[in-house]
């Protein structure tokens, strides 16, 4: 099953990257295809994995004490556009240009 | 015993004063340039690598080296943060990107004495099995400069020699590239479904992937954060093991390392195996194995045999489906964690200024290659709920 210009569409809006082309369509066709073979495993009865460290992983909570930080000037050194302690961002709240509208490899599927 | 290895010897040429920090330091930076073909290295330190060398020197001449480590030269790769020197992790999204801060791993090597002599090579975000993909250039495997692969060759004009290079295998590909030809000691790689051992394999190094949890994750640009490690490659056992035990130990800063005290530990001179049991896992003769590999692999079980140990056939039984699930869990957790790159705090930014996510689209658009998009657009689709 080919996956549909409606969910690729829904994907890239997601992942904020294109497929760019008709190969990046097919690679994801591809992963998809691959990870099918899981659908072949027998899985009743096991637990699910939420760590490779099992029984030995205990996450803990630390005292909320203060222990880092003060350091804006770093943090803003890597900026491209700021203004005083800010990272200035373009206009939130507007969402990206819909399919029809958009420049995107998927308006001609 | 660790007092075999290459870095305890350097080690004790160095306290004998034999050799400085900094010839020897300089010497290897030298090398760095006479090797440049290899595109091992992304950025080279001279500059702070001499000054740690000369503070080594310092320490060694009032009797007070740190350690094994002192002077020793090594490299890291591309994707660990190190303060004040690019780190791009071969990608055009952090190309000019300074790190504010030492990586864990990092700053334990320098404490330990250890001079940094630059960033390593990788594939784009250590994302492939090549060191092909990134956007300095693939690195070249030293190897195809020996004798063996030039008597294996057919004679080429001039332009075809330039062109006949083999890989060095990946992501890790520069770290083991600059280990193996001997412009560092030692060197910092990660692994994540093989990054380290791969190369090292293809470079004739050792590659160490430590345990999950036992070393550090912070300051390393993460993959997949359930199966990330910093990797070791050296020229031998011994040097990994040093390497290990200046490493390892619980970070307050990383959750995931696990909070036992880590005991540092010498290799035995492992002479009696007799009491070993060597698994062979029958899976793993998979088709589309190479001969040559097959009798390789023949005939490190035969070795063991022969020197008494135990080796027997094991089965597991779900091998062919390890890549799958790793397949999965990689492009998910990937797809989570590239969602960081958006120009806003560091890195490349696109100058596109419609909206928000407009710019971020066109960042991410510019700044990452097929690889790393690819992965991106998987993982969404793998996390989708449908």
């Amino acid at each position: 099953q080919k996956v549909s210009v409606e969910v690729l569409d829904h994907l890239e809006h997601l992942a904020l990257v294109d497929f760019r082309d008709s190969e990046g369509v097919e690679r994801l066709q591809k992963a998809i295809q691959f990870a099918d073979q899981l659908q072949e495993v027998n899985t009743d009865g096991v637990e699910p994995m939420d760590s490779v460290l099992e029984d030995r992983w205990c996450l803990y909570l630390r005292e909320d004490d203060v222990t880092e930080g003060n350091c804006t000037k770093e943090l803003l050194e890597n900026a491209r556009e700021k203004l005083e302690e800010y990272f200035v961002a373009p206009p939130g709240n507007i969402p990206l240009p819909k399919l029809e509208e958009r420049e995107t490899f998927l308006q001609g599927s | 015993a660790l007092k075999d290895g290459l870095c305890s010897q350097v080690s004790a040429a160095l306290k004998e004063g034999r050799v400085t920090p900094t010839e020897l330091c300089q010497r290897c930076l030298a090398l760095v340039k006479s090797t440049k073909f290899l595109n091992a290295y992304i950025t080279v330190a001279e500059e702070t690598a001499l000054k740690q060398a000369e503070e080594s020197e310092e320490r060694y001449k009032r009797g007070q080296p740190l350690g094994i480590l002192d002077g020793i030269p090594i490299a890291v790769k591309d994707n660990f943060n190190t303060a004040g020197i690019e780190t791009t992790c071969a990608s055009n999204m952090l190309k000019g990107y300074i790190s504010p801060y030492n990586a864990t791993v990092v700053q334990k090597l320098l404490d330990h004495g250890a001079v940094l002599l630059g960033k390593t090579n990788l594939d784009e975000f250590a994302m492939g099995s090549g060191s092909t993909d990134g956007v300095f250039g693939p690195v070249r495997n030293p190897w195809s400069y020996s004798k063996q692969y030039k008597e294996k060759s057919v004679p080429k004009s001039h332009s075809e020699e330039e062109s006949d290079w083999v890989i060095t295998g990946g992501s890790s590909g520069g770290s083991a590239a600059a280990v193996s030809s001997f412009t560092c000691f030692a060197a910092l790689g990660s692994d994540t479904g093989g990054s380290t051992r791969n190369p090292a394999a293809h470079c004739g190094v050792v590659g160490l992937k430590p345990t999950y949890g036992l070393i550090s994750r912070h300051g390393l640009i993460p993959l997949v954060n359930s199966m990330d490690v910093p990797g070791i490659l050296t020229r031998c056992v011994d040097d990994a093991a040093v390497l290990l035990g200046s490493l390892a130990g619980h970070d307050p800063k990383d959750s995931t390392t696990i909070q036992d005290d880590f005991k540092p530990f010498e290799l035995p001179n492992l002479t009696d195996v007799s009491k070993l049991s060597i698994g062979i896992p029958k899976e793993y003769h998979a088709p589309g194995l190479s001969s040559e590999i097959l009798a390789l692999w023949s005939k490190a079980a035969d070795l063991f045999k022969n020197a008494g140990a135990k080796v027997v056939e094991v089965s597991l039984p779900h091998t062919r489906y390890s890549i799958v699930c790793y397949h999965v869990l990689c492009t998910a957790e990937v797809a989570s964690n590239m969602a960081r790159f958006d120009g806003l705090e560091y890195g490349h930014r696109s100058d596109m200024k419609d909206s928000t996510e407009s710019m971020y689209a066109a960042t991410r658009r510019e700044g990452f290659n097929d690889v790393v998009r690819g992965r991106i657009l998987s993982g969404n689709y793998f996390l989708l709920k449908q």
